[in-house]
């Protein structure tokens, strides 16, 4: 399962952390700070899965931001690659051609996407449409 | 913590409602000045801001003031204060209006940790509200939504009490098939297991056969996450039809990743399992077009289906296309590890292979290269190892100096395993060493001095070639500078100087040792190299003496002319006359040493230089002194027996078979201790007997019933205090008779005394190896010796098996007991109680609350030990301080004796709110 998803941009700035398991604060500094060291110096010739701790975090790099997921060791590498790659497309459909300040600004309904697509570590919703059109849903009530 | 926050904390005015800051607002705030130092007084004005805001009667300013807090306390590490977050966030999940509450529960899933407990029996509540079907269905779903959110969240994980209460609300959910509720069910299942297990398990299990596909999807995912590792996987025996139905039917890849996943860990327990999914497997393996999936596929193939060869065949295949693919280093990754899958049975395959894995040795990512390198390593074998070994020392001067260390540490861990199991040409293995000293980025220093030095030891055939490789390390006047290389210097001149008659040239391996950039050396290396030429010099004055002495006409021609020394030649001379300045100079200077070990060699060896000299006298004057001569004669043989006894590899047993001097009485001895020994420990040290290991073993087995009592008294102290006693190598395995010094009744293999040469000398095992390699030199290896091998790391993670005993409670025998937690916490419980009440004195008191506290908890964070209160359980002396290492015995005992596991882990579970930081966490994460 998914232990926990950051969204990091180059110069190490927290876009958006979920965790999927308790910590404590000191504790997620810490995970930030190492997850970023490890990650943004890997060139883009090389695998997107590094080994961390005792788990390994998958992740893709998109414009200046770095989507990193830290998986089990026997979790499929593939699958949670494929997982970053539908939820970027998801946030690039919902703000329309998504940046860095988008994510920015709109912190709490990132939180809210990640909530339909990804819960409890797992992958709840793989279908886009579904989860834009619930979205649209949330919108309306507020 | 607010900065200046005002002690009455006056309500917010009006217009502090009015003019409050939003989100948006803050965060343009916090962007104004990106210096660290601006934006940490940025964020502590910001939160003084919220404190007082959040206190405000009027939801919508708290509400923004929450929303804020959020923000600060997820992205910036906000230092809050005793968690602020959690009470008004409880207050809110109250409110009426939708966008509010969704809030409150975003902060409340962000913000409920062990620490803010205290506050859970007002969500409780809430919770169980917000959880009960009522009003309008669309409202409801969506309050409902949100609640299972915060139960599936990391929170019901730190708050297990809230996930057992909360379990009954679950059911109508589940049975509504919400893949919220399943993903909830699973955390609150994995939270509290004893709790949960007899209410959810049944109505998640029926969510796997439910026709639509999230909920099967979120299902196959929920029993997937149940079943990892850590678990036993055996109780989720049952649920095989249901995911056969869904591996055969389910269209969605992620489910059936999921599915293959529980599979893979159910099918070596059950082998018709096996036979039944091998055909949808091969199918799914055959016809998908997902990267993912074909990946998973061939993972379960040769991992769990390794009998069945046409999958194997076809899973073989897809590996083969992964690691072809050039553009894809992921693809070529993961077709490394696949190969890395494959038995021991498909090693040929591997070796197939081998020119691809060969040449992602020089990959430019590390994963892959290492992933290459591990799976040479499983390549090597005896037949193979010399052009493998050779292969990877020579790529590790290309490689970067980490990767190329990486590779030495595998290739010097391999040749060693097992006393060198592999290695049958030791002359290669000698100059391999020695090759892998000289490249370019070693630091595998100590590693490889300790095996130049081991082979010598163990191995008489190599010690031509180890001179000789020793002699080229020496003579390099370059590698005096390395101080990596340090080790394998003082290991190459201990050798030369220990096997010195092998030595073609004494008269150059004297000056290679006293060449002046040995001063570069450390102090330790240098005694070592002095030794070294004290011994070389004993060795060939003996030589030289012995020639004197064996045809008198050679003496009378020796005597008298100083050309003998060239005549005494053939290789061995005695460089006496030239060596006499040549030792003196060099090592003068260390007479003002302050490393006393350096002082003391360099004194000994001048002082045998001056005694020498008098040979020289005597040829000088020319005068015939018999008696001088014979006693110079017989000074240089001494000299020479000293260093003549042949020293041979040391047991790590050896310890135990030096015999106990009989003055030392180890029973005053202890008695002293009695003051600091532990409460449990205080049974009266009388009757603990140490037996004088000197008196062997007869009279002891003469008293079977004593020394039993004794040793199980013993044990129990060991395991206490498993940290002061040496490591028992093999004896362990007989725990009843502590080992006895010169033990006369243990067997043969025993007895490889050190100076009893043909019984040591042993080929290592068994005859069909010895059929094998009639060639290979004999290698001494002494019982018990497995330090070396258990030098390859394992990899291992000891972790406990949890929830396997409820689940199999509910599945398969139903017989749960959850009191025998309790039982176990109670008893600990009572056992200080009753102390506290029986204490006599207060320091006694003081004592026994000391080591409660101090014992206590180590045992209950290493669960596999036994309570103390369960002595006739196994032998004791296993389980001292070895359970890290040894993981899987855990597993063992927990399946084998069913009841002790459950209540092992649950006494476990039972206690983690009480220990909340730290270990727990790591314990998830890490």
């Amino acid at each position: 399962m998914i232990r926990f998803i950051l969204l990091q941009n180059r110069q190490g700035k927290t876009r958006l952390a979920k965790y999927y398991v308790p910590l404590e604060d000191s504790e997620k500094h810490k995970v930030e700070y190492e997850v970023h060291r490890l990650v943004v110096n890997r060139d883009p010739k090389f695998t997107n899965f590094v080994e961390f701790r005792t788990h390994k975090v998958i992740y893709r790099r998109y414009a200046g931001l770095f989507f990193s997921m830290c998986v089990d060791i026997t979790d499929n590498e593939l699958a949670y690659l494929e997982c970053i790659h539908l939820f970027v497309e998801i946030l690039d459909h919902f703000f329309s051609n998504v940046c860095e300040l988008d994510l920015v600004f709109n912190f709490h309904k990132v939180y809210l996407i990640l909530d339909e697509f990804i819960l409890a570590g797992e992958l709840q919703e793989t279908s886009k449409r579904a989860i834009i059109e619930r979205m649209g849903e949330l919108e309306k009530l507020d | 913590m607010a900065p200046t926050q005002p002690a009455p904390a006056p309500a917010p005015s009006l217009v502090d409602t009015l003019f409050q800051r939003s989100l948006g607002d803050l965060v343009k705030f916090l962007r104004a000045d990106p210096s660290a130092a601006g934006e940490s007084t940025a964020v502590a004005r910001a939160l003084s801001e919220i404190h007082r805001e959040i206190r405000a009667p009027d939801a919508a300013t708290k509400a923004t003031a929450l929303k804020k807090l959020t923000y600060l306390s997820s992205l910036h590490f906000a230092p809050v204060a005793s968690h602020p977050l959690a009470f008004p966030a409880i207050e809110l999940i109250a409110s009426p209006f939708l966008p509010h509450k969704r809030l409150a529960y975003l902060a409340a899933s962000l913000s409920l940790h062990p620490a803010s407990l205290s506050l859970l029996p007002l969500a409780t509540h809430q919770l169980h509200k917000d959880l009960s079907p009522s009003t309008s269905a669309a409202a409801s779903h969506n309050v409902s939504s949100l609640a299972l959110q915060l139960l599936a969240s990391p929170a019901a994980a730190a708050a297990p009490d809230l996930a057992a209460h909360l379990a009954h609300d679950l059911v109508p959910h589940l049975s509504r098939g919400s893949p919220r509720a399943i993903a909830a069910a699973a955390r609150v299942i994995a939270a509290s297991p004893s709790a949960a297990v007899p209410i959810l398990f049944k109505p998640l299990a029926a969510c796997l056969a439910l026709p639509d596909p999230r909920a099967s999807t979120a299902a196959a995912a929920a029993f997937c996450e149940l079943s990892a590792p850590p678990a036993d996987a055996a109780p989720f025996l049952p649920l095989a039809p249901d995911l056969y139905n869904l591996l055969t039917t389910s269209r969605s890849n992620w489910a059936l990743i999921k599915v293959l996943k529980v599979f893979g860990r159910l099918a070596p327990l059950e082998s018709r399992l096996a036979a039944r999914i091998v055909d949808p497997v091969c199918q799914l393996l055959a016809r998908s077009a997902a990267m993912s999936l074909t990946f998973e596929c061939i993972r379960t193939v040769l991992t769990a289906l390794p009998a069945h060869d046409t999958a194997v065949c076809l899973a073989i295949g897809k590996a083969k296309e992964f690691l072809t693919a050039e553009d894809d280093p992921n693809l070529r990754y993961l077709g490394l590890l696949a190969l890395g899958m494959l038995g021991p049975t498909y090693v040929s395959t591997v070796h197939e292979f081998r020119d691809v894995i060969a040449q992602s040795l020089g990959d430019a990512d590390s994963n892959i290269r290492r992933e290459a390198l591990h799976l040479m390593m499983r390549m090597i074998d005896r037949n193979n190892i010399m052009g493998i070994a050779g292969m990877l020392v020579s790529h590790a001067v290309k490689s970067d100096p980490e990767f190329a260390n990486d590779i030495l540490g595998a290739v010097l861990a391999a040749c060693g395993h097992n006393v060198y199991e592999l290695v049958s040409d030791f002359d290669w293995y000698v100059s391999l060493l020695t090759d892998m000293a000289r490249s370019l980025h070693c630091a595998q220093g100590d590693e490889i001095g300790r095996q130049l030095v081991d082979v010598g030891l163990r191995v008489q055939d190599a010690r031509p070639e180890l001179v000789h490789s020793s002699r080229t390390l020496l003579i390099d006047p370059a590698l005096l500078a390395n101080h990596l290389l340090c080790p394998v210097l003082s290991a190459a001149a201990w050798v030369s100087g220990e096997y010195v008659n092998f030595t073609k040239d004494p008269v150059e391996l004297v000056e290679a040792l006293l060449q002046p950039r040995t001063s570069l050396l450390p102090m330790s290396v240098r005694a070592v190299y002095i030794q070294a030429v004290f011994k070389v010099i004993t060795f060939c004055c003996n030589s030289y003496v012995e020639r004197l002495s064996d045809s008198s006409k050679e003496v009378a021609v020796g005597l008298n002319g100083l050309s003998i020394d060239e005549t005494v030649s053939e290789g061995r001379k005695a460089p006496l006359l030239s060596s006499d300045e040549q030792i003196t100079v060099p090592i003068g200077p260390l007479f003002e040493c302050n490393e006393v070990e350096v002082l003391e060699r360099a004194r000994n060896l001048i002082g045998f230089v001056h005694l020498i000299r008098e040979v020289q006298e005597l040829k000088e004057s020319k005068v015939y002194d018999d008696e001088k001569h014979s006693w110079v004669k017989e000074l240089v043989k001494n000299m020479q027996t000293v260093f003549s006894q042949e020293i041979g590899p040391v047991s790590s047993n050896a310890q135990e078979k030096v015999s106990l001097p009989d003055y030392i009485v180890l029973n005053e001895t202890l008695a002293e201790l009695d003051d600091i020994v532990s409460e449990d420990d205080t049974t009266p040290s009388s009757s603990i007997l140490f037996y004088p290991r000197s008196h062997g073993s007869i009279e002891n087995r003469n008293e079977p019933a004593l020394s039993l009592g004794s040793s199980s008294l013993l044990s129990e102290h060991r395991k206490r205090h498993g940290l002061y006693y040496l490591p028992t190598g093999k004896t362990e395995d007989e725990p009843v008779d502590y080992p006895h010094a010169n033990d006369p009744l243990l067997p043969a293999s025993n007895e490889s005394s050190l100076d009893d040469k043909s019984n040591t000398a042993q080929p290592i095992t068994c005859g069909k190896k010895l059929k094998a390699l009639k060639s290979r030199p004999k290698v001494v290896k002494l019982d018990g010796e497995d330090f070396l091998s258990s030098m390859v790391p394992s990899a291992n993670v000891p972790k406990e098996d949890s929830l396997s005993g409820a689940v199999r409670g509910v599945l398969l025998d139903r017989d749960l007991k959850p009191s025998s937690s309790q039982k176990a916490s109670d008893r600990a419980y009572e056992g200080i109680v009753n102390k506290m009440e029986t204490g006599g004195s207060s320091s006694q008191w003081k004592n026994n609350v000391d080591a409660e506290l101090v014992g206590h908890p180590t045992s209950s964070s290493r669960p596999s030990i036994q309570p103390s209160h369960e002595k006739e359980s196994t032998n004791p002396l296993e389980s001292d301080g070895k359970e890290v290492k040894e993981p899987k015995r855990h597993r063992r005992s927990s399946r084998g004796g069913h009841h002790q596991g459950k209540h092992k882990h649950r006494e476990r579970h039972s206690t983690q709110p009480d220990v909340p930081q730290a270990p727990i966490i790591q314990d998830f994460l890490l």
